[in-house]
Protein backbone atom coordinates (compact mmCIF):
# COMPACT_ATOMS: atom_id res chain seq x y z
CA UNK A 1 0.00 0.00 0.00
CA UNK A 2 1.86 2.60 -1.19
CA UNK A 3 0.49 5.84 -1.40
CA UNK A 4 1.86 8.98 -3.71
CA UNK A 5 1.46 12.19 -2.32
CA UNK A 6 1.16 13.53 -6.11
CA UNK A 7 -0.52 17.02 -7.42
CA UNK A 8 -0.29 19.78 -4.63
CA UNK A 9 -2.59 21.49 -6.50
CA UNK A 10 -0.37 23.89 -8.43
CA UNK A 11 0.88 26.81 -6.91
CA UNK A 12 3.86 27.30 -4.41
CA UNK A 13 5.09 23.44 -3.70
CA UNK A 14 4.90 21.87 -6.84
CA UNK A 15 7.57 19.42 -5.75
CA UNK A 16 6.49 15.84 -6.22
CA UNK A 17 6.44 14.19 -2.21
CA UNK A 18 6.58 10.35 -2.00
CA UNK A 19 5.35 9.32 1.50
CA UNK A 20 4.61 6.35 2.91
CA UNK A 21 1.56 5.67 4.67
CA UNK A 22 3.09 5.92 8.07
CA UNK A 23 4.40 9.29 7.10
CA UNK A 24 1.14 10.37 5.80
CA UNK A 25 -0.53 9.31 8.62
CA UNK A 26 1.76 11.25 10.88
CA UNK A 27 1.74 14.60 8.91
CA UNK A 28 -1.93 14.38 9.20
CA UNK A 29 -1.70 14.21 13.62
CA UNK A 30 0.97 16.73 12.97
CA UNK A 31 -1.37 19.06 11.24
CA UNK A 32 -4.22 17.99 13.73
CA UNK A 33 -2.59 18.68 16.37
CA UNK A 34 -0.60 21.98 15.50
CA UNK A 35 -4.67 23.69 14.22
CA UNK A 36 -6.14 21.73 17.79
CA UNK A 37 -3.64 24.23 19.56
CA UNK A 38 -3.22 27.03 17.74
CA UNK A 39 -5.32 30.21 18.15
CA UNK A 40 -5.66 31.26 14.67
CA UNK A 41 -6.53 29.44 11.40
CA UNK A 42 -3.51 27.61 10.22
CA UNK A 43 -2.79 27.27 6.61
CA UNK A 44 -5.09 24.45 4.77
CA UNK A 45 -3.22 20.94 3.70
CA UNK A 46 -5.35 19.70 0.93
CA UNK A 47 -2.61 17.53 -0.38
CA UNK A 48 -2.45 15.55 2.93
CA UNK A 49 -6.65 15.44 3.32
CA UNK A 50 -6.58 14.43 -0.36
CA UNK A 51 -4.34 11.32 -0.07
CA UNK A 52 -5.94 10.73 3.42
CA UNK A 53 -8.88 10.14 1.77
CA UNK A 54 -7.28 8.17 -1.06
CA UNK A 55 -5.63 5.98 1.39
CA UNK A 56 -8.98 5.00 3.65
CA UNK A 57 -10.79 4.40 0.37
CA UNK A 58 -8.04 2.16 -0.14
CA UNK A 59 -8.09 0.58 2.69
CA UNK A 60 -11.70 -0.22 2.84
CA UNK A 61 -11.40 -1.72 -0.66
CA UNK A 62 -8.85 -3.84 0.66
CA UNK A 63 -10.63 -5.20 4.07
CA UNK A 64 -13.89 -5.55 1.75
CA UNK A 65 -11.66 -8.61 -0.31
CA UNK A 66 -10.28 -9.50 2.71
CA UNK A 67 -11.50 -12.94 4.04
CA UNK A 68 -14.40 -12.99 6.71
CA UNK A 69 -13.44 -13.70 10.14
CA UNK A 70 -9.98 -12.97 9.79
CA UNK A 71 -8.35 -11.44 12.91
CA UNK A 72 -6.71 -8.95 10.94
CA UNK A 73 -9.46 -7.45 9.20
CA UNK A 74 -11.00 -5.80 13.07
CA UNK A 75 -7.74 -4.35 13.47
CA UNK A 76 -7.32 -2.53 10.24
CA UNK A 77 -10.97 -1.96 10.72
CA UNK A 78 -10.50 -0.27 14.07
CA UNK A 79 -6.87 1.62 12.15
CA UNK A 80 -9.66 3.23 9.90
CA UNK A 81 -11.91 4.52 12.39
CA UNK A 82 -9.33 6.08 13.83
CA UNK A 83 -7.68 7.62 11.04
CA UNK A 84 -11.11 8.97 10.02
CA UNK A 85 -11.90 10.32 13.73
CA UNK A 86 -8.60 12.64 12.99
CA UNK A 87 -9.45 13.81 9.80
CA UNK A 88 -13.18 14.33 11.02
CA UNK A 89 -12.04 16.16 13.76
CA UNK A 90 -8.84 18.41 11.54
CA UNK A 91 -11.47 19.34 9.31
CA UNK A 92 -13.95 20.06 12.51
CA UNK A 93 -11.89 22.30 14.52
CA UNK A 94 -10.88 24.12 10.66
CA UNK A 95 -14.50 25.08 10.77
CA UNK A 96 -15.11 26.30 14.22
CA UNK A 97 -12.19 28.26 13.35
CA UNK A 98 -14.16 29.43 10.51
CA UNK A 99 -16.87 30.32 11.90
CA UNK A 100 -15.48 31.78 14.87
CA UNK A 101 -13.17 34.22 12.65
CA UNK A 102 -14.85 34.84 9.79
CA UNK A 103 -14.90 38.03 9.21
CA UNK A 104 -10.52 38.48 10.01
CA UNK A 105 -10.40 35.26 7.99
CA UNK A 106 -12.02 36.62 4.87
CA UNK A 107 -10.29 40.01 5.29
CA UNK A 108 -7.06 38.39 5.67
CA UNK A 109 -8.03 36.64 2.08
CA UNK A 110 -9.08 39.58 0.80
CA UNK A 111 -5.83 41.50 0.93
CA UNK A 112 -4.04 38.15 0.21
CA UNK A 113 -1.22 38.73 -2.19
CA UNK A 114 -0.99 37.30 -5.78
CA UNK A 115 0.52 33.95 -5.40
CA UNK A 116 1.02 33.68 -1.16
CA UNK A 117 -0.48 30.64 -0.60
CA UNK A 118 -4.23 30.51 1.33
CA UNK A 119 -4.76 29.63 4.57
CA UNK A 120 -8.67 28.38 3.15
CA UNK A 121 -9.13 25.59 0.75
CA UNK A 122 -11.34 26.74 -1.86
CA UNK A 123 -14.45 24.39 0.12
CA UNK A 124 -13.74 26.53 2.96
CA UNK A 125 -13.87 29.49 1.18
CA UNK A 126 -17.02 29.03 -0.15
CA UNK A 127 -18.43 28.02 3.28
CA UNK A 128 -16.83 31.07 5.03
CA UNK A 129 -18.60 33.56 2.58
CA UNK A 130 -21.92 31.83 2.67
CA UNK A 131 -22.08 31.97 6.32
CA UNK A 132 -21.13 35.67 6.16
CA UNK A 133 -23.40 36.99 4.03
CA UNK A 134 -25.92 34.60 5.48
CA UNK A 135 -25.11 35.89 8.91
CA UNK A 136 -25.22 39.36 7.66
CA UNK A 137 -28.29 39.26 6.01
CA UNK A 138 -30.07 37.93 9.27
CA UNK A 139 -28.98 40.89 11.29
CA UNK A 140 -29.85 43.18 8.91
CA UNK A 141 -33.51 41.63 8.66
CA UNK A 142 -34.06 41.09 12.38
CA UNK A 143 -32.27 44.44 13.72
CA UNK A 144 -30.70 46.45 11.90
CA UNK A 145 -33.12 47.71 9.09
CA UNK A 146 -35.54 48.77 12.14
CA UNK A 147 -32.86 51.15 13.70
CA UNK A 148 -32.26 54.84 13.41
CA UNK A 149 -30.70 55.55 10.06
CA UNK A 150 -27.32 56.84 11.65
CA UNK A 151 -27.10 53.14 13.49
CA UNK A 152 -27.69 50.82 10.61
CA UNK A 153 -24.42 49.99 9.34
CA UNK A 154 -22.39 47.77 11.69
CA UNK A 155 -19.24 46.05 10.77
CA UNK A 156 -18.61 42.75 11.72
CA UNK A 157 -14.79 43.32 11.51
CA UNK A 158 -14.80 45.50 14.70
CA UNK A 159 -17.63 43.36 16.55
CA UNK A 160 -16.24 39.65 16.38
CA UNK A 161 -13.09 38.97 18.47
CA UNK A 162 -10.14 38.40 16.64
CA UNK A 163 -7.78 35.26 17.41
CA UNK A 164 -5.98 36.06 20.54
CA UNK A 165 -2.27 35.34 19.08
CA UNK A 166 -1.17 36.30 22.48
CA UNK A 167 -2.18 33.27 24.04
CA UNK A 168 0.33 30.75 24.91
CA UNK A 169 1.23 27.14 23.45
CA UNK A 170 3.11 24.11 24.19
CA UNK A 171 5.39 22.97 22.08
CA UNK A 172 8.39 20.34 21.11
CA UNK A 173 11.06 21.55 18.87
CA UNK A 174 11.00 19.17 15.72
CA UNK A 175 14.35 21.46 14.21
CA UNK A 176 16.90 23.45 16.08
CA UNK A 177 16.46 27.09 16.43
CA UNK A 178 18.73 30.26 17.29
CA UNK A 179 18.16 33.86 18.03
CA UNK A 180 13.97 33.93 18.24
CA UNK A 181 13.67 37.31 19.26
CA UNK A 182 11.03 37.23 22.16
CA UNK A 183 9.37 40.57 22.48
CA UNK A 184 8.89 42.05 26.21
CA UNK A 185 5.40 41.05 27.96
CA UNK A 186 5.91 44.39 30.18
CA UNK A 187 7.68 47.70 29.84
CA UNK A 188 10.31 47.05 32.19
CA UNK A 189 11.43 43.79 30.08
CA UNK A 190 13.60 44.14 27.35
CA UNK A 191 13.60 42.10 24.31
CA UNK A 192 15.84 39.14 24.29
CA UNK A 193 16.41 36.17 21.81
CA UNK A 194 16.33 32.44 22.71
CA UNK A 195 17.51 29.22 21.03
CA UNK A 196 15.74 26.47 20.43
CA UNK A 197 17.13 22.71 21.07
CA UNK A 198 15.74 19.82 19.13
CA UNK A 199 13.28 18.12 21.00
CA UNK A 200 13.42 20.53 24.17
CA UNK A 201 9.76 21.88 25.01
CA UNK A 202 8.53 25.35 25.90
CA UNK A 203 5.69 27.30 27.15
CA UNK A 204 5.64 30.36 24.86
CA UNK A 205 3.78 32.95 23.35
CA UNK A 206 2.03 31.99 19.97
CA UNK A 207 2.99 35.25 18.33
CA UNK A 208 6.52 34.56 18.51
CA UNK A 209 6.55 31.02 17.45
CA UNK A 210 3.89 31.24 14.40
CA UNK A 211 6.27 31.75 12.11
CA UNK A 212 8.09 28.43 13.26
CA UNK A 213 4.73 26.56 13.55
CA UNK A 214 3.70 27.23 10.36
CA UNK A 215 7.24 26.08 8.65
CA UNK A 216 6.80 23.00 10.51
CA UNK A 217 10.15 23.93 12.70
CA UNK A 218 8.31 23.03 16.07
CA UNK A 219 5.14 20.71 16.91
CA UNK A 220 2.51 21.97 18.96
CA UNK A 221 1.31 19.90 21.94
CA UNK B 1 -34.83 54.23 28.89
CA UNK B 2 -31.44 53.79 28.77
CA UNK B 3 -30.85 50.58 26.89
CA UNK B 4 -32.90 48.63 29.80
CA UNK B 5 -35.18 46.30 27.47
CA UNK B 6 -32.39 45.11 25.48
CA UNK B 7 -30.14 44.54 28.56
CA UNK B 8 -32.80 42.33 29.65
CA UNK B 9 -32.61 39.88 26.49
CA UNK B 10 -28.66 39.69 27.02
CA UNK B 11 -29.35 39.09 30.43
CA UNK B 12 -31.91 36.46 29.94
CA UNK B 13 -29.47 34.71 27.56
CA UNK B 14 -26.85 35.11 29.85
CA UNK B 15 -28.71 33.19 32.43
CA UNK B 16 -29.72 30.71 30.46
CA UNK B 17 -26.28 29.01 30.41
CA UNK B 18 -25.85 25.77 28.79
CA UNK B 19 -26.53 25.87 25.48
CA UNK B 20 -29.95 26.55 26.50
CA UNK B 21 -32.33 28.23 23.80
CA UNK B 22 -34.81 30.20 25.15
CA UNK B 23 -37.89 31.31 23.43
CA UNK B 24 -37.44 34.21 20.53
CA UNK B 25 -38.36 37.44 22.49
CA UNK B 26 -40.17 39.13 19.73
CA UNK B 27 -42.19 41.67 21.43
CA UNK B 28 -38.70 42.66 23.95
CA UNK B 29 -37.07 43.54 20.76
CA UNK B 30 -39.85 45.24 19.22
CA UNK B 31 -40.00 47.74 22.53
CA UNK B 32 -36.46 47.90 22.06
CA UNK B 33 -36.19 48.93 18.85
CA UNK B 34 -39.28 51.16 19.37
CA UNK B 35 -37.23 52.60 22.54
CA UNK B 36 -34.27 53.66 19.92
CA UNK B 37 -36.67 55.16 17.53
CA UNK B 38 -38.14 57.36 20.48
CA UNK B 39 -34.55 58.26 21.33
CA UNK B 40 -33.51 59.10 17.80
CA UNK B 41 -36.51 61.80 17.12
CA UNK B 42 -35.65 63.24 20.52
CA UNK B 43 -32.14 63.70 19.62
CA UNK B 44 -32.96 65.02 15.82
CA UNK B 45 -35.58 67.47 17.54
CA UNK B 46 -32.60 68.62 19.67
CA UNK B 47 -30.27 69.19 17.57
CA UNK B 48 -31.82 71.53 15.44
CA UNK B 49 -32.43 73.50 18.57
CA UNK B 50 -29.08 72.71 19.41
CA UNK B 51 -28.06 74.29 16.30
CA UNK B 52 -29.87 77.41 16.93
CA UNK B 53 -28.01 78.38 19.77
CA UNK B 54 -28.96 75.91 22.78
CA UNK B 55 -25.73 74.83 23.56
CA UNK B 56 -26.56 73.23 26.92
CA UNK B 57 -28.23 70.72 24.58
CA UNK B 58 -25.40 69.04 23.61
CA UNK B 59 -24.67 66.92 26.49
CA UNK B 60 -28.00 65.31 26.66
CA UNK B 61 -27.74 64.64 22.58
CA UNK B 62 -24.46 62.57 23.50
CA UNK B 63 -26.18 60.94 26.49
CA UNK B 64 -28.90 59.76 23.87
CA UNK B 65 -26.47 59.11 21.21
CA UNK B 66 -24.57 56.42 23.84
CA UNK B 67 -27.69 54.90 24.86
CA UNK B 68 -28.89 53.86 20.99
CA UNK B 69 -25.44 52.69 20.45
CA UNK B 70 -25.78 50.94 24.00
CA UNK B 71 -29.08 49.39 22.41
CA UNK B 72 -27.65 48.64 19.16
CA UNK B 73 -25.11 46.55 20.54
CA UNK B 74 -27.25 45.01 23.09
CA UNK B 75 -29.25 43.80 20.42
CA UNK B 76 -26.66 42.04 18.18
CA UNK B 77 -25.09 40.64 20.62
CA UNK B 78 -28.55 38.83 21.60
CA UNK B 79 -29.26 37.84 18.45
CA UNK B 80 -25.52 36.81 17.44
CA UNK B 81 -25.40 34.81 20.68
CA UNK B 82 -29.20 33.07 20.14
CA UNK B 83 -27.05 32.31 16.15
CA UNK B 84 -24.03 30.57 17.65
CA UNK B 85 -26.83 28.42 19.56
CA UNK B 86 -28.82 27.76 17.06
CA UNK B 87 -25.46 26.58 15.02
CA UNK B 88 -24.11 24.47 17.51
CA UNK B 89 -27.66 22.28 17.70
CA UNK B 90 -26.74 21.79 14.03
CA UNK B 91 -24.08 19.75 15.48
CA UNK B 92 -25.79 18.48 17.98
CA UNK B 93 -28.80 16.94 16.96
CA UNK B 94 -28.27 16.57 13.32
CA UNK B 95 -29.93 18.60 10.48
CA UNK B 96 -33.34 18.24 11.53
CA UNK B 97 -34.37 19.72 15.28
CA UNK B 98 -36.64 18.95 17.75
CA UNK B 99 -40.22 20.41 17.92
CA UNK B 100 -39.83 21.82 21.36
CA UNK B 101 -36.69 23.53 19.77
CA UNK B 102 -38.02 24.88 16.93
CA UNK B 103 -41.17 26.41 18.60
CA UNK B 104 -38.48 28.82 20.14
CA UNK B 105 -36.45 30.36 17.00
CA UNK B 106 -38.03 33.04 15.56
CA UNK B 107 -39.09 32.80 11.35
CA UNK B 108 -35.66 34.63 10.41
CA UNK B 109 -33.92 31.95 12.80
CA UNK B 110 -35.70 29.07 11.17
CA UNK B 111 -34.05 30.77 7.94
CA UNK B 112 -30.49 31.56 9.01
CA UNK B 113 -30.68 27.82 10.37
CA UNK B 114 -31.35 25.96 7.04
CA UNK B 115 -29.17 27.81 5.13
CA UNK B 116 -26.27 27.28 7.48
CA UNK B 117 -27.67 23.53 7.12
CA UNK B 118 -26.76 23.90 3.17
CA UNK B 119 -23.71 25.71 3.47
CA UNK B 120 -22.44 22.93 5.59
CA UNK B 121 -23.87 19.75 3.56
CA UNK B 122 -22.33 21.47 0.61
CA UNK B 123 -19.18 21.40 2.66
CA UNK B 124 -19.38 18.21 3.69
CA UNK B 125 -20.21 17.10 0.28
CA UNK B 126 -16.81 18.76 -1.14
CA UNK B 127 -14.57 17.15 1.49
CA UNK B 128 -13.67 13.53 1.52
CA UNK B 129 -13.94 11.82 -2.23
CA UNK B 130 -16.93 10.72 -3.99
CA UNK B 131 -19.51 10.55 -0.80
CA UNK B 132 -18.08 13.23 0.65
CA UNK B 133 -17.27 12.89 4.66
CA UNK B 134 -20.00 13.87 7.27
CA UNK B 135 -17.84 15.67 9.79
CA UNK B 136 -21.15 15.08 12.49
CA UNK B 137 -19.81 11.28 13.10
CA UNK B 138 -17.09 10.69 14.73
CA UNK B 139 -17.34 13.45 17.47
CA UNK B 140 -15.69 10.91 20.24
CA UNK B 141 -12.49 9.23 18.85
CA UNK B 142 -12.93 5.44 18.95
CA UNK B 143 -12.30 3.44 21.82
CA UNK B 144 -13.26 -0.01 20.41
CA UNK B 145 -15.26 -1.74 17.25
CA UNK B 146 -18.30 -3.00 18.92
CA UNK B 147 -20.32 -1.30 21.20
CA UNK B 148 -23.42 -2.43 23.32
CA UNK B 149 -27.00 -0.72 22.49
CA UNK B 150 -30.16 -1.47 23.80
CA UNK B 151 -33.47 -1.08 21.35
CA UNK B 152 -35.77 1.57 22.17
CA UNK B 153 -38.34 0.67 19.53
CA UNK B 154 -39.37 -2.16 17.08
CA UNK B 155 -37.12 -1.86 14.04
CA UNK B 156 -37.19 -4.86 12.30
CA UNK B 157 -34.41 -6.19 10.78
CA UNK B 158 -30.72 -4.94 10.46
CA UNK B 159 -28.20 -6.26 8.33
CA UNK B 160 -24.53 -6.09 9.56
CA UNK B 161 -21.43 -5.68 7.39
CA UNK B 162 -20.26 -9.71 7.43
CA UNK B 163 -24.61 -10.18 5.78
CA UNK B 164 -26.28 -11.76 8.90
CA UNK B 165 -29.47 -10.42 10.03
CA UNK B 166 -29.85 -9.68 13.86
CA UNK B 167 -33.95 -8.41 14.43
CA UNK B 168 -34.63 -5.04 16.77
CA UNK B 169 -36.92 -6.30 18.87
CA UNK B 170 -37.57 -3.11 21.47
CA UNK B 171 -35.60 -3.46 24.69
CA UNK B 172 -32.98 -6.23 23.22
CA UNK B 173 -29.56 -6.12 23.68
CA UNK B 174 -26.85 -6.30 21.39
CA UNK B 175 -23.01 -5.68 20.55
CA UNK B 176 -22.64 -3.94 17.34
CA UNK B 177 -20.40 -2.35 14.86
CA UNK B 178 -20.22 1.09 16.09
CA UNK B 179 -20.29 2.50 12.87
CA UNK B 180 -23.44 1.07 11.77
CA UNK B 181 -25.06 1.94 14.98
CA UNK B 182 -23.93 5.80 15.03
CA UNK B 183 -26.91 6.80 13.06
CA UNK B 184 -29.72 4.57 14.44
CA UNK B 185 -28.34 5.40 18.00
CA UNK B 186 -29.09 9.42 16.81
CA UNK B 187 -32.62 8.47 15.11
CA UNK B 188 -33.31 7.28 18.72
CA UNK B 189 -33.81 3.84 17.72
CA UNK B 190 -30.85 2.69 19.83
CA UNK B 191 -29.27 3.48 23.04
CA UNK B 192 -25.79 3.28 23.73
CA UNK B 193 -25.30 1.07 27.01
CA UNK B 194 -22.88 2.16 28.81
CA UNK B 195 -21.48 0.07 31.85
Amino acid sequence: MAAAGGDSNGDSDSEEMLLTPAQLIHSLEQAWLNEKFAPELLESKPEIIECVVEQLDHMEANLKRAKKGDLKVSVHHMEIERIRYVLSSYLRCRLVKIEKFFPHILEKEKSRAEGEPSVLSPEEFAFAKEYMANTEAYLKNVALKHMPPNLQKMSLLKSVPKPNLDSFVFLRVLEPQENILVEPETDEQREYAISLEEGSQHLIRYRTVAPLVASGAVQLI
Amino acid sequence: MAAERAMELVRELHRAAGGHLPPFRTDVLRQALEEMRALYERNQADVSEAKSGRTDLIFLIRFRHCCLLRNQRCLLAYLYDRLLRIRALRWEYGSVLPNTIQFHMSAEEVEWFSRYKKSLATYMKSVGGEEGLDLTQDIKPPKSLYIEVRCLKDHGEFEIDDGTTILLKKNSQHFLPRWKCEQLIRQGVLEHVLS
